[in-house]
């Protein structure tokens, strides 16, 4: 009985890594995903072009204008002559915000102990134009202080912020365990469903089960290949995050391997549920990729936090697996906490991949009927 | 020309009547585009903070309520030691941690300077740095006061400077998300959708036999691609129709510029994307290895098209390499239009660049396909 | 006999890197006749056949289909032949009648031309009642009925017939084997491979490929002669055991 299982299994294993152009994909993907991230991707602002519409050209202006200038964050792409041309340039797409200074800048700053810059952003994209009203906002309160120095001004408090598990706010240490989860759940779920509906497809799955294996051993002897294909692949992205962009792995490794591996079981029993419901290799890879991908990516809390999402949103999230596993994730690797700290995400999982695959049984058992 | 109608006629006759694909080509998209416009923001508020209070003086309970105050914090409640707030942080209940130190108030008094400690779970370090920037400001705010309010007369004669930000966002006054994303995740569906439909469309042929019997038939390559292409740049138009009566109506996404140039827009940049569709497929053989390959240029894509991290942000190589992406142009192309009311001479260089493209890619695409081995 | 040739085959042959699948076979076919074209699996006769429709290009030597070269005028070729794949290759998902459209459209049919066959062919083969039923959903004998008469709806000068009876019943073989013959009456050609060998009965003259060479080309009853077998069956045998 054995045997034939592990023959079962075998040729599911040739099947596999003799579709070279499947493989390169599949271990290529995190590979160039870690690298795009860690060198490429990132939420801070560099060089953003802005431009300046000086009404009073004085020298405290000239002295703010070249502050701006020396700033990494901001390149300052032209002058402006008038409100109009503001317009324009904002319109043609060449400058992301305007700093306007008041007429009489320096004259008021003296005497009236206050004077006005108009910090426009193009606030199409909402998040830069936040960023950079925030940025422009540090820099101008930093050269206020540095005038009110020589005034002493009484009563500073002074605020020293220590930032945990992430001391340099790598943005990298963020998106390891999310690139991490993504590629986990997409993979194993695709690559199940596919190969499940395929022979459907082919016709061969009835073969399969007039053979003397039992439905439950080819289900598992299908899905058995991809547990190992996706650990070698949750191996190569930590790897990686820690050979080169060097992310830690605070906790215990133990646990991060078991964890990982449940995070698998219950995305490869999505890819069973799927193949459950669709009829043909094309329905099961747009259900899985097309109809996985961006849930995925958007609501388990890997780019964007879901705490700042909508209530219902923030509900919804959490029938999302990823959702879980990234805080696993988080947790092991970067605050280093154990099992006591995690045993509720973990007990998630557990529930979802049961309840993934008592479902994918009844609808199998339904259908032999 | 009559030979493209009756390849066109069969396509849709074989898209209509695949009942389970319908769905996933109608109603996924779209239900995508409903519910996660509303989950992509960077926008940090309810703050969860929570305190360490040593002193438990007025004046360190008039610091909490400013937090309490505060639109941007959720004041979670107090720890009485550090070692629990640790374990908050751990198990990930609270954002921000803020501890007032023994003799906060009397020190402040006497000394006329003081500091307080905070905890940030920076492990998000984009939102940790805004989460700072929001605390400073409070604190820099309850300083303020209660400087005016301890001032003694001997300090009077100091004076302070201040140079006042007036932030101004145009075209999007209340810094609304949605206005930015929806159109953005909108493109991504219509290319996810098309790209992975064509790619998949000639393998499957390939897969089942009825492309070998079509290759024996005297009909000329260009059109049987044309005819196999055109059905997907139609439900690619669909698509996006639907989804910008959505942008408009569910979520107020305004239309400042003339749509006449987007459709215009996409009619090219569709072409572009079949194109790739119809390249992919020439070199594979499943449709899992299409799949595959094209899901791999779709995240790279997408990661690199603007839409989730601005492209100024990026290294000069990364920045060089996104004028190769065709989303790139698109969410650029669309935000203008939409939000902006850019005309055409605006987008003029986004235009040529992608009939560039489409010219390129489609006749790479057609050469490459094989009728004889 | 002054019969006219319709396929010329000079050294034809197909190297896939090493392997040499079709090892420069020549042979003729007239027009009119049944050619089988037969041998065991992977003794190179679908191979051969793909360079003949124009879907594989030769390694070297010639061909002519119908008097075109299949080298330079693989088009030409195309538009004079029918062919009718291992896997009877119609559109499942959609209707017979559709089908017939589709083919006929592409083949340069004019819409009346169409219906005028389509209305034949359905009366021929008794399918009025499921002209509008999907392809899908017939049994395996009409499905490959169907393939065939629509090989034929442009009237080409030759047909070919990849196994075409594979997998289906010894009546409906017989029945299909029937309208080949009508076919071959009115003077179309027909190259038909087959693995079974007592359907090479049926054919005018057989070849018989055995690892990419032609080691027989004659009538069934001269074969059984010079092999001095009861049967095609015998023939292939003693043939194979020959070669080894």
């Amino acid at each position: 009985m054995f045997e034939r299982f592990k023959g079962f299994v075998n040729k599911e294993f040739y099947h596999i890594f003799r579709d070279k152009r499947s493989m390169i994909i599949l271990f290529g993907m995190p590979i160039v995903q870690i690298l795009l991230f860690g060198f490429a991707i990132t939420n801070e602002i560099n060089n953003v072009e802005i431009a300046i519409l000086d009404k009073s050209a004085d020298s405290e202006t000239e002295i703010i204008i070249n502050k701006l200038n020396a700033s990494p964050y901001f390149n300052i792409e032209s002058e402006v002559r008038s409100e109009k041309e503001v317009e324009e340039v904002f319109q043609k797409g060449r400058v992301k915000a305007v700093l306007v200074f008041e007429k009489d800048f320096a004259n008021n700053l003296q005497i009236l102990n206050q004077a006005n810059v108009q910090v426009i952003t193009d606030a199409t994209d909402p998040n830069t134009a936040n960023t950079i009203s925030n940025y422009v906002q540090s820099i101008l309160q930093h050269h206020s202080d540095e005038i009110n120095l020589q005034t002493e001004a009484p009563y500073k408090l002074e605020v020293k912020s220590q930032m945990f598990y992430n001391p340099e706010l790598k943005s990298v240490y963020n998106f390891v365990p999310g690139v991490m989860t993504v590629i986990l759940m997409l993979v194993s779920a695709m690559m199940t469903s596919i190969s499940i509906t395929r022979e459907k497809e082919q016709g061969t799955m009835e073969i399969l089960l007039v053979s003397p294996l039992k439905p439950i051993q080819v289900v598992v002897g299908k899905v058995f290949p991809y547990i190992f294909l996706s650990v070698i692949n949750a191996i190569i992205i930590l790897l990686l995050g820690f050979l080169v962009f060097q992310v830690p792995v605070e906790g215990s490794l133990i646990l991060l391997a078991l964890e990982s591996v449940l995070f698998i079981i219950t995305a490869l029993s999505l890819g069973v549920l799927i193949s459950t419901i669709a009829a043909t290799q094309q329905a099961a890879l747009m259900m899985s990729l097309m109809g996985l991908m961006l849930p995925v990516i958007l609501l388990s809390g890997f780019i964007f936090p879901i705490s700042s999402m909508p209530e219902p949103l923030q509900v919804l999230s959490n029938i999302i697996p990823a959702k879980w596993f990234i805080i696993i994730l988080k947790g092991i690797m970067l605050k280093g906490v154990g099992i006591a700290f995690l045993w509720k995400e973990t007990l998630i999982l557990i529930t979802m991949a049961l309840v993934f695959i008592g479902i994918s049984v009844k609808k199998y058992k339904i259908r032999l009927e | 020309m009559k030979t493209i109608k009756y390849i066109v006629q069969k396509e849709f006759k074989q898209i209509m009547r695949n009942k389970g694909m319908l769905p996933i080509i109608f109603v996924m998209p779209l239900l995508q585009l409903i519910i996660l416009s509303n989950a992509a923001t960077f926008e940090v508020n309810n703050i969860r903070l929570s305190y360490i209070d040593q002193d438990q003086t007025s004046l360190s309970r008039e610091l909490i309520s400013k937090f309490e105050a505060s639109e941007y914090f959720s004041v979670l409640g107090v720890y009485p030691s550090k070692k629990e707030a640790d374990n908050a942080l751990k198990r990930g209940e609270v954002d921000v941690v803020l501890e007032i130190p023994r003799y906060f108030e009397r020190d402040l008094v006497r000394e006329k300077r003081n500091s307080l400690a905070v905890y940030l779970n920076a492990i998000d370090g984009a939102k940790a740095g805004v989460e700072n920037v929001y605390l400073n400001r409070v604190v820099r705010d309850f300083n303020r006061k209660i400087s005016v309010e301890l001032m003694q007369p001997e300090d009077r004669t100091l004076k302070q400077m201040n140079i006042l930000t007036i932030p101004s966002f145009w075209y999007n006054e209340t810094l609304n998300y949605k206005t930015f994303m929806v159109p953005g995740i909108l493109v991504l569906l219509v290319t996810m959708l098309t790209l992975f439909l064509s790619g998949m469309n000639i393998v499957r042929e390939k897969e089942v036999g009825t492309l070998e019997q079509i290759n024996v038939t005297p009909i000329k390559k260009y059109q049987f691609i044309i005819g196999k292409l055109f059905p997907f740049w139609v439900l690619g138009i669909i698509i996006l129709s639907v989804g910008l009566l959505i942008a408009r109506v569910v979520f107020n996404v305004p239309i400042v510029g003339n749509i006449g140039l987007i459709y215009l827009f996409t009619a090219v940049y569709l072409l572009v994307i079949l194109g790739m569709g119809l390249f992919i497929s020439n070199y594979t053989d499943t449709q899992q290895q299409a799949m595959f390959i094209a899901w791999f240029f779709i995240v790279v894509f997408i990661l690199m098209s603007g839409l989730f991290t601005p492209i100024e942000s990026m290294p000069d190589w990364a920045q060089k390499l996104t004028l190769l992406n065709p989303i790139r142009y698109f969410v650029e192309v669309i935000r203008m239009v939409m939000l902006k009311g850019s005309g055409l001479g605006d987008i003029l260089w986004h235009f040529g660049v992608m009939s560039f493209f489409a010219v390129v890619l489609n006749a790479l695409a057609v050469w490459s396909y094989r009728k004889t081995n | 006999m002054e019969k006219e040739k319709v396929i010329e085959v000079k050294e034809l042959t197909k190297k896939f890197g090493d392997f040499t699948a079709v090892n420069s076979i020549s042979f003729d076919v007239f027009k009119g006749e049944i050619f089988g074209f037969l041998g065991a699996n992977g003794a190179g006769k679908t191979t051969a056949m793909k360079m003949l429709i124009g879907i594989s290009k030769p390694t070297s030597g010639d061909a002519m289909v119908s008097h075109f070269d299949v080298h330079s005028q693989a088009d030409e070729v195309k538009k004079n032949i029918g062919y009718m794949s291992q896997k009877f290759s119609m559109y499942d998902d959609l209707t017979i009648r559709e089908n017939i459209k589709f083919f006929g459209g592409i083949y340069g049919l004019s819409r009346k031309h169409i219906k005028e066959k389509t209305g034949k062919l359905l009366e021929e083969l008794q399918l009025q009642e499921v002209a509008d039923s999907l392809v899908g959903s017939l049994p395996l004998g009409w499905k490959q009925k169907l393939a065939f008469m629509v090989s034929l709806l442009h009237e080409p000068q030759i047909v070919f017939l990849d196994e075409p009876t594979g997998g289906v019943d010894p009546i409906t073989r017989r029945q299909f084997w029937e309208l080949i013959y009508a076919e071959a009456h009115k003077g179309t050609t027909i190259f038909v491979t087959t693995h079974y060998m007592d359907e090479a009965e049926y054919c005018d003259r057989v070849s018989i490929m055995v690892e990419g060479k032609i080691e027989a080309l004659d009538t069934p009853k001269k074969l059984k002669q010079s092999f001095n077998a009861d049967s095609m069956n015998g023939v292939f045998l003693k043939l194979a055991r020959n070669v080894e």
